[in-house]
């Protein structure tokens, strides 16, 4: 197993960092163009997720952990912001709790077409922990 | 992101360059609905030929300007989409209210500014 733990504030400027840095550490494991962008879209949903509601624009620090099993990559995003009070909305196509930020409301969905498997784990006002596989 | 803006008669051509993410969706969005302000433009033709990443907040940029045109009887079009952007436009429906064309003389002839 080889795996990497990435720590960042929750600055919009490091959405392409993240997505950059999960992308070069899988990229030893071969995988096809369309792979390794549904992996960078998905991490930056999550990141922008923790940025913009997580945090709703203030500071805080997001986490990121991704392994390689064999030809899983497995990617936990987690935050300590306000949390989800109700994830299966949350989850819902189109929905977004901060509609007047012209958000498309997509973000999970995007990471459940794009990943294999996600699971959201949220406490309100401790935090969020979004964890997505994908195996290739 | 770099974002060239061309006018031509009451269509506005925008021109994207780089990564479309949530960072980048502000300045984009801002520059648009300037241009828009004129009340002069009809229609919005989006150049997507050097966009090399897009999310979500790329779709709530479309999504935004498509109601902007559509409040003045206008519409949107754009062209140059990768497969793995395609596959974002359809999934999320953003296909059915904008058209997707393969050449920007498709863009800019079908469904011209109405």
């Amino acid at each position: 197993m080889n795996e990497m733990k990435l720590q960042f504030t929750s600055q919009s400027q490091n959405e392409g960092f993240a997505r950059v840095t999960v992308a070069a550490f899988v990229s030893r494991i071969d995988m096809t163009i369309e792979q390794m962008t549904d992996i960078k879209t998905a991490v930056s949903e999550a990141v922008t997720n923790a940025i913009v509601h997580g945090y709703e624009d203030y500071p805080g620090y997001i986490t990121i952990e991704c392994c390689i099993v064999g030809t899983v990559v497995e990617i936990v995003v987690s935050d300590s912001g306000k949390g989800i009070a109700d994830i299966e909305q949350a989850r819902q196509p189109l929905y977004s709790s901060r509609p007047e930020m012209e958000r498309s409301g997509m973000g999970f969905t995007v990471m459940e077409t794009f990943m294999d498997e996600v699971t959201v784990q949220s406490s309100p006002g401790l935090g969020t922990t979004v964890s997505m596989k994908k195996k290739l | 992101m770099k974002t060239t803006l061309e006018f031509c008669d009451h269509v506005l051509v925008v021109r994207l360059h780089g990564d479309l993410d949530h960072h980048l969706a502000q300045h984009v969005r801002e520059q648009i609905d300037s241009a828009a302000a004129t009340g002069s433009i009809r229609k919005i033709v989006f150049d997507f030929r050097q966009v090399s990443f897009m999310d979500s907040s790329g779709l709530g940029v479309l999504m935004g300007r498509h109601r902007l045109m559509e409040a003045v009887g206008g519409s949107v079009a754009l062209f140059g989409v990768t497969p793995r952007m395609d596959k974002l436009l359809t999934m999320s429906g953003v296909k059915t209210i904008i058209a997707v064309y393969e050449t920007q003389e498709q863009a800019l002839e079908k469904g011209a500014a109405q």
